[in-house]
């Protein structure tokens, strides 16, 4: 798997963040490290204020949708020590998507969370001004999610990609 | 006597100058004050994360430079390298020279048009501005006569760039260098110590060291805070480890100190051309690679500094032909986290410099 050349190993964070809070952590690996949505929170405050690793800045906020289960993604980065820290929280109530805001520790959260709650419907709780960023209140779905397109009055989509086999769905 | 006023709201844009785009502010004023701010953004959204789910790795790389209009080749080198991250593809050595270049001409395109833009909302209607289109004029020929493109270049391949650059590129680079460092004076001369602008423009807008780096505010924002922070020198992508650059930066975030660093970059963006262009081999722009790329499942998270801070491309793939997952990281959204807290208790021609000294390019907000 690729790791990008300054990012920190998902065990090595993994291991200290354990040991601050036990339970915290659900799965890492060379890449990222996993932690309970309800305690993000903690978890990234710690990160942010611990002297080793030192997570000063929010650089990216985004989510990927896996069909079952939201990923929450977090690209956290230390100025001072120069290094990367990707963080994820795995939310698996797919209908109602809910986790607190980092908004608290991270003021930089405010327009990204914003953006993921319009194109994600992923609710953060604590926001100040939590809204739709780009498409309007009452807008039917939120477009990122996968099954946005099957929704009722959709154009569906591609039924499969060019220089494919056929029977191969896009996703 | 105090005389009681009641606040009133007044919506600047979402047609209007000084807004850089389609872009709307709700403000409530109290008086001549900023009692509170509301940006109103989605006009220009076209949802290029979606849309990228269906196209191949490929065929993504036109939607980059259509996000941030204004610097095309920074995009597209983002997105290219979070790919090459991704799939493992090498880039040969010309190659990895040519993108430093375009990239660093993109700069200066970009940082001339920030600053012209800044000192037209600062008061100096128009003529500035035309004076540094020069520059980004002869700059957005190079990409004409290049790649054929003078916005939406389109340039960067996985695995290299698209074409190398004609004969007739060279002279004009060379030229352009020579006569840069005086256009700088120029400009310099002009503005630096003008008395209107520095009034219009010191201490608006002004943000500390750690309120930017809590805010998430990257690039000239964050550097003219007096945070040495620059991703070419911090995590150097492509050939940046082998130029000689300084980082500068300012002292107290307000929007004059913005714009002396993005004129100063723009004296190291020169510098980093001359070296590149001397030290550019020969041999192949681009290597082959296949017509639909599959990169093995897994995520990449690549970053270039753009002209307006951290430009990330967060590609997730599933093993099939298209992302899985395509986010950009847009430095101009993000730089506008702490619009409030610049704006609130200003008066509205400094809220307006303000933005402007931000930077936006509202197709990349909006995406």
């Amino acid at each position: 798997m690729p790791r990008a050349s300054r990012q920190l190993e998902g065990t090595r964070v993994a291991e200290r963040l354990e040991a601050a809070f036990p339970g915290v952590v659900t799965r890492s690996n060379d890449e990222w490290v996993e932690v309970v949505p309800a305690r993000v929170i903690e978890a990234l405050q710690w990160l942010r204020d611990d002297d080793e690793l030192d997570a000063a800045q929010l650089s990216s906020l985004t989510a990927v949708d896996r069909h079952n289960h939201f990923e929450v993604v977090y690209h956290l980065q230390s100025l001072d020590r120069n290094h990367q820290i990707v963080v994820k929280a795995l939310l698996t109530d797919h209908d109602t998507p809910a986790l607190p805001s980092s908004y608290p520790v991270y003021r930089g959260a405010l327009l990204q969370e914003d953006e993921v709650y319009d194109l994600f419907g992923i609710r953060f709780d604590g926001h100040p001004n939590l809204r739709r960023l780009f498409l309007w209140d009452g807008y039917l779905g939120h477009p990122l999610r996968k099954d946005f397109l099957q929704l009722e009055g959709r154009f569906p989509g591609l039924p499969q990609f060019p220089f494919e086999e056929k029977g191969v769905q896009v996703r | 006597m105090t005389t009681a006023t009641d606040p009133y709201v007044l919506n600047i844009g979402p047609q209007h100058p000084s807004t850089h785009g389609v872009f709307r502010l709700r403000v409530v004023m109290d008086g001549e004050r900023i009692q509170d701010v509301e940006m109103i953004v989605g006009y220009l959204h076209r949802s290029m994360e979606k849309l990228a789910e269906e196209r191949t790795f490929t065929q993504n790389i036109p939607f980059t430079d259509r996000a941030d209009y204004l610097a095309g080749m920074s995009n597209n080198l983002g997105y290219v390298l979070a790919c090459e991250l991704l799939s493992g593809v090498e880039v040969p050595e010309r190659a990895q020279y040519l993108r430093v270049i375009f990239a660093e001409l993109q700069r200066i395109a970009s940082h001339a048009m920030a600053n012209g833009q800044l000192v037209s909302d600062a008061g100096a209607w128009q003529t500035p501005l035309l004076y540094m289109w020069r520059e980004r004029e002869k700059i957005l020929d190079l990409f004409e006569m290049t790649c054929g493109a003078r916005l939406t270049t389109n340039y960067m391949r996985i695995g290299g760039v698209a074409f190398d650059p004609p004969p007739e590129f060279y002279p004009a680079v060379n030229q352009l260098l020579e006569e840069l460092p005086d256009r700088i004076e120029e400009y310099y001369r002009l503005l630096i110590d003008n008395e209107i602008f520095l009034a219009r423009t010191t201490g608006v807008g002004a943000i500390t060291a750690e309120d930017a780096i809590n805010g998430s505010l990257t690039g000239p924002m964050l550097r003219a805070s007096g945070v040495p922070w620059d991703l070419r020198k911090a995590e150097p992508y492509c050939v940046y480890d082998r130029m000689e650059f300084d980082i500068p930066v300012g002292r107290h975030g307000d929007a004059h100190d913005r714009f002396t660093v993005r004129m100063e970059e723009v004296k190291q963006s020169v510098r980093i051309i001359r070296q590149a262009l001397d030290e550019m081999p020969s041999g192949a722009h681009k290597t082959e690679i296949p017509l639909a790329l599959r990169p093995e499942p897994g995520e990449a998270y690549a970053r270039v500094e753009g002209p307006r801070g951290e430009l990330g491309f967060y590609v997730v793939s599933d093993g099939g032909p298209a992302p899985y997952r395509f986010h950009v990281r847009a430095p101009s959204l993000i730089n506008l986290s702490l619009l409030r807290e610049m704006a609130i208790g200003a008066s509205l021609p400094d809220a307006v410099v303000a933005l402007g000294s931000i930077d936006i390019v509202v197709g990349e907000i909006d995406r």
